[in-house]
C-alpha cells in the first residue's frame, strides 16, 4: 500500500476536509492506485536536474508604487456569506 | 442557412455589408438555444435581456461607424471567467451564488471588441475533469451523439459552439481542457502560449498551467478571437510583454518550407485505430500542402500523466485553500467554531473530484513527501520541457492526435479516476512545457464522432499553428459539417 487510511485522514485534516468512514475507504483505494501509478517517476534518475515551477523566465513583475483606487468595501463584502456592512463575520475564535 | 449556423467571420461580413443586424443574429442564436438546449445542456446561465440590449448598442455603434473587431457578434464563455453581470459558479456548489466584483480581463476585452455576451457555459467543477460530468449543475451532451460526453473541462463551450448555440466561446486549458473537448465535439480550439492571454479573473486551478483560449467553428474565427484576447496585462504578473501579431495574416495557402514533426511516442499503445487513421490522413494533407514531414521523439511522454497529476493537484490544493466560507462561497451556518466552519463548508461545497485532487495535492506537498512527489515531478517537468526543445530543433510544429479515442458514453469512466486521467496523456505536456497547442477537426469515426488533430509549436508561435490548421481545414472537408441534434 502506498497510502494508509490513517494517512488519508491526516491529509484530510490538513486540507480542512471532513471525510466519512465510507469516504476514507473509497479515497484510500483511489489515492493508492493514483500514487502507485505516479511512483513510475522513481524509474528516472533526476539527481542534479533543476526543478521547473514556471515555464517563462519572469522574475518579479513590479509596478510603480502609486496610490490608486481598489475594490470598495461594499463590493468587497458583497459575496460574504455573513457580513455586517463593515466586516466579514466569523464564529468566535478566542473564547 | 440559419443565421446561427454562421461562423464569426461570416456574421461580421453580413454585419459589415448591412445585410443583417446584431439584434437579428442574437435573436437567431436565442431561438437556436430554445430549440436544442434542452438536449445539449451547455448553458449554466443565459442573459437574454442583457444580450439583446448589448446587440442594440452594437447596432447603433455600427450605424455611427464605430465598434470593435467583434462588434455585434454573440458569444458565450466558460463559467470559469469572472463576470459582474451574471454569476460565476465554476461548476461548483461552492460558488453557486457568487457574482464577481470585477470582470476578467478577457471578458473586458471581448466587451471592448463589441461582442454580445449571451451567457456562461457548463464545465467540470473548478475545471477538474475530462468529461464535464463533474459539473454540479448540468452535464453537457456531445451534439454529435447525445448521451456521449462533450469532453472536459470546457465541455459546455465545445458543445455550445458545435450546436450553434453561440458563434464562438472562450474556455480554459490546464491539461487539455480546451483541446480535448474541441476534438470530441469537432470544433477548433486553441490553448495559447502560457502568458499570451491574461489570467486575471480566471478562477485559478493550477496557476503555472492555466491558460484562457478560444473554441470556434473554424480556424479564421480562432485567429479573430486570438486577436481580441491576446496581450500583456499588468493585472496578471505572469502575462508576458510580447508583441501580438494579426493572427489572421497567418491564414495563407501552402506550407512550403514548413517542417512538421511527428512525435513517435504519441502514436503508441492505446490509440484508437480510427483516430490514428484519421490523423495520419491529416498528416498526408499537410504534406500535400507542401510541408516536409519528419519523425521526432519526446522520450519522457510516458511520464507526463504522473508529473501532471502531482503538480496540478499540488497547485490546486494551494489555490483552493481560499475557499474558507468567510469572504465568498458556501458556508455551513450551523458550525460554532471557526475550524468546524472551515471543515463543514469545504466538505459540503466541494464535489468528489475536487476533494480527491485537494487530497493528492496536500499529500504531495506535505512534510516528508514533498521531495519524493512534488519536487520529483517538478524535476521531471524539466526533462519534458527539454524534450520539446530538442524536438523543436528539428521541426516548426508537431502534430498528433488530441485524445486517444473519440467521445465515449457518459458514465463510462466516471468510477475510475486513473483511467480518466490517462485519457489526457496527449495534451498534458503542452501545459507542462508552457507551449501553445491547438485542436483542429480532421475527420470522423465510423459511428459519426469527430476526431481532432493536435498541433503544437514553440512559445509564442501560435501563427505557425494557425497556418497549418488553416491548410488542414482547406483539405479535410470537415468544416461546415453540422451535427443533427436528436
Amino acid at each position: 500500500m502506498k497510502i494508509t487510511r490513517e494517512e488519508v485522514q491526516h491529509v484530510a485534516k490538513l486540507a480542512r476536509l471532513d471525510l466519512s468512514e465510507d469516504d476514507v475507504d473509497r479515497m484510500t483505494g483511489q489515492l493508492d492506485s493514483i500514487l502507485s501509478y505516479v511512483a513510475k517517476l522513481d524509474e528516472l534518475d533526476t539527481q542534479g536536474v533543476p526543478v521547473t515551477t514556471h515555464t517563462q523566465n519572469v522574475v518579479n513583475a513590479f509596478r510603480e508604487d502609486e496610490v490608486r483606487p481598489s475594490l470598495d468595501r461594499d463590493r468587497s463584502l458583497q459575496n460574504g456569506p455573513d457580513q455586517n456592512g463593515e466586516a466579514f463575520v466569523v464564529p468566535r475564535v478566542i473564547s | 442557412m440559419e443565421l446561427s449556423a454562421l461562423t464569426v467571420h461570416e456574421a461580421l461580413d453580413l454585419l459589415d455589408s448591412g445585410e443583417t443586424t446584431s439584434v437579428a443574429l442574437t435573436e437567431a442564436v436565442l431561438n437556436r438555444i430554445d430549440q436544442v438546449e434542452p438536449k445539449v445542456q451547455a448553458y449554466l446561465a443565459l442573459d437574454r435581456e442583457g444580450a439583446l440590449r448589448q446587440a442594440e448598442e452594437a447596432d447603433s455603434q455600427r450605424k455611427n461607424g464605430q465598434g470593435g473587431s467583434l462588434c455585434g457578434v454573440p458569444l458565450a464563455i466558460k463559467d470559469v471567467l469572472c463576470t459582474t453581470t451574471m454569476p460565476t459558479t465554476c461548476g461548483s456548489r461552492m460558488l453557486e451564488n457568487f457574482v464577481a466584483p470585477y470582470d476578467a480581463t478577457t471578458v473586458l476585452k471581448l466587451n471592448d471588441a463589441g461582442s454580445v455576451l449571451l451567457g456562461k457555459l457548463a464545465m467540470d467543477e473548478f475545471a477538474m475533469g475530462s468529461t464535464s460530468e463533474n459539473c454540479a449543475f448540468s452535464t453537457p451532451h456531445n451534439p454529435w451523439k447525445l448521451g456521449y460526453v462533450a469532453g472536459g473541462s470546457s465541455g459546455g463551450s465545445a458543445a455550445a459552439v458545435a450546436a450553434d448555440e453561440c458563434f464562438a466561446t472562450l474556455g480554459s486549458d490546464t491539461g487539455g481542457s480546451i483541446r480535448q473537448p474541441a476534438s470530441l465535439c469537432g470544433t477548433v480550439g486553441m490553448k495559447p502560449t502560457y502568458g499570451r492571454v491574461s489570467r486575471y479573473g480566471l478562477v485559478a486551478f493550477a496557476s503555472s498551467l492555466d491558460q484562457v483560449g478560444p473554441l470556434t467553428k473554424d480556424v479564421r474565427d480562432c485567429a479573430l478571437m486570438m486577436n481580441a484576447i491576446s496581450g500583456h496585462d499588468p493585472l496578471d504578473s505572469t502575462s508576458i510583454k510580447v508583441d501580438v501579431p494579426d493572427f489572421t495574416a497567418s491564414l495563407t495557402d501552402g506550407l512550403g518550407g514548413v517542417k512538421v514533426g511527428i512525435p513517435q511516442e504519441y502514436f503508441g499503445q492505446g490509440l484508437d485505430p480510427e483516430v490514428e487513421k484519421s490523423v495520419r490522413e491529416g498528416i498526408t494533407m499537410l504534406q500535400e500542402a507542401g510541408a516536409e514531414i519528419v519523425e521526432v521523439n519526446l522520450p519522457h511522454t510516458d511520464y507526463c500523466v504522473a508529473v501532471y497529476y502531482l503538480i496540478a493537484p499540488a497547485e490546486a490544493s494551494s489555490n483552493l485553500a481560499r475557499f474558507d466560507g468567510v469572504r465568498y462561497g458556501f458556508r455551513d451556518k450551523e458550525a460554532d467554531s471557526l475550524i468546524e466552519m472551515y471543515n463543514r463548508s469545504r466538505s459540503q461545497g466541494f464535489g468528489e473530484e475536487v476533494k480527491r485532487r485537494i487530497l493528492i495535492g496536500t499529500y504531495a506537498l506535505s512534510s516528508g513527501y514533498y521531495d519524493a512527489f512534488y519536487k520529483k515531478a517538478s524535476q521531471v517537468r524539466t526533462l519534458i520541457k527539454d524534450d520539446f526543445a530538442k524536438a523543436f530543433a528539428q521541426c516548426d510544429l508537431m502534430v498528433s492526435p488530441v485524445c486517444p479515442t473519440p467521445s465515449w458514453k457518459m458514465g463510462e469512466k466516471a468510477d475510475d479516476p486513473l483511467a480518466m486521467y490517462l485519457s489526457d496523456i496527449l495534451t498534458l505536456s503542452a501545459n507542462l512545457a508552457g507551449i501553445p497547442g491547438m485542436s483542429v477537426p480532421c475527420g470522423f469515426s465510423s459511428n459519426g464522432l469527430p476526431i481532432g488533430m493536435q498541433l503544437q509549436a514553440t512559445h509564442f508561435n501560435e501563427e505557425v499553428l494557425l497556418k497549418a490548421a488553416y491548410n488542414l481545414e482547406q483539405r479535410a472537408g470537415v468544416v461546415g459539417k453540422k451535427p443533427v441534434i436528436a
